[in-house]
């Protein structure tokens, strides 16, 4: 950690300071979400913890690994990945979030595994061919 | 692309250019940000790999609400945080001896990669526990999976609900993959070690640090998104 004299050349070399105060940040964030969770904000405990995962996420990108003075490329690369892992959670929410019943339109029934000790009831009393739990209901 | 200002000496290595640099580069610049564009493309399809399983688990959290609120009860959440934070320190030890291999200074380069490896021990450590911990209680994926004295959730036919399992295979698929990125970074900064041993990296070439650091960094951000998820759920 010794101060630097030298110039190393065109890739900014801001010491480890910034590091340092990366990391306290990091670890704040880290006791926060974890206090957090032991309130209860009902569905909001979800989204504080998704919350705060995304700045801690964002500390890392912008300072440990360096895109804040990166060439704007590797952000843009970086970025087009979550970008494109939205569009893929939008899409599957919306299909999720509009269906009446989650299961299948063909769906029979999980199939009893046998050897499956399923708790409630004894193994042995679970049919053990592949029965459809009833559907009508 | 012409490259007329490389020196033409295919067998004096060192003559003109940097030893380091491959004779389809321009120069070392061009070749640092070039290996550096193929890591981040990489890293962004480890986006997207570990994304489809957060979405299968987001889908079946969804189906199974009460069943994945239950059944995150039985993670030891002090083990998690713990873990989260070893990963944290790891990752500024691991940036420290980025910073230690483009100022040149080979001792710290070696010290600060060999306490990320320690901290990477300590992380499989933590898990080797919380998984022992979860074999001996039989929370597993549903078709091991045994009833816990606090699973209320049945299905209709009276067996319990296959949510629990379910809830148990994402965490151990979710976070054995990264574990085993975790064993990977292992290896990989057990390379670098061994590099740097050799004086190999200095300020004008230290490419393979400054990526293995890249794929560190990303195993600490899947594992920011990791614990919240399975250990904070409300």
């Amino acid at each position: 950690m010794s101060t630097h004299t030298e110039h190393t050349h065109e890739h900014a070399d801001h010491g480890a300071g910034l590091y340092v105060k990366t990391l306290l940040a990091l670890l704040v964030l880290t006791v926060i979400t974890v206090g957090a969770s032991y309130v209860d904000f009902g569905s909001g405990n979800v989204v504080i913890a998704l919350f705060i995962a995304s700045i801690k996420a964002i500390l890392v990108a912008l300072f440990f690994m360096h895109l804040k003075d990166d060439k704007p490329v590797n952000a843009i690369i970086a970025v087009a990945g979550f970008l494109f892992l939205g569009i893929f959670l939008m899409f599957d929410f919306i299909d999720f979030g509009t269906r009446d019943n989650l299961r299948p339109v063909n769906f029979n029934g999980m199939p009893v595994i046998v050897g499956a000790s399923g708790a409630s009831g004894a193994p042995g009393a679970a049919p053990a061919a592949p029965a459809a739990e009833p559907k009508k209901e | 692309m012409s490259s007329s200002t490389v020196v033409q000496d295919p067998h004096g290595h060192g003559a003109g250019h940097d030893p380091h640099q491959q004779h389809h580069f321009t120069d070392m610049e061009q070749q640092f940000d070039t290996s550096k564009i193929g890591m981040w493309l990489f890293l962004s399809t480890e986006i997207l790999l570990f994304g489809g399983l957060f979405v299968g688990f987001g889908l079946m959290q969804a189906r199974y609400p009460q069943e994945f609120i239950e059944a995150h009860e039985h993670l030891q959440r002090p083990l998690g945080a713990l873990n989260t934070v070893v990963l944290l320190i790891s990752s500024f030890t691991m940036v420290m001896g980025v910073l230690s291999a483009k100022r040149s200074d080979k001792s710290k380069l070696v010290i600060y990669l060999v306490l990320t490896i320690l901290c990477a021990c300590i992380f499989l450590g933590v898990k080797y526990f919380e998984y022992s911990h979860k074999f001996e209680e039989h929370l597993l994926p549903p078709r091991w999976y045994h009833a816990q004295p606090g699973d209320t959730v049945h299905n209709p036919d009276g067996t319990i609900s296959h949510g629990y399992g379910t809830f148990f295979a994402f965490y151990f698929m979710m976070t054995g993959l990264h574990g085993i990125h975790i064993v990977v970074g292992i290896i990989l900064l057990t390379w670098l070690v061994v590099r740097a041993q050799r004086g190999e990296f200095s300020k004008s070439y230290y490419t393979p640090v400054d990526l293995v650091g890249l794929y560190w960094h990303l195993v600490d951000m899947i594992w920011i998104y990791l614990f919240p998820l399975y250990y904070l759920i409300k």
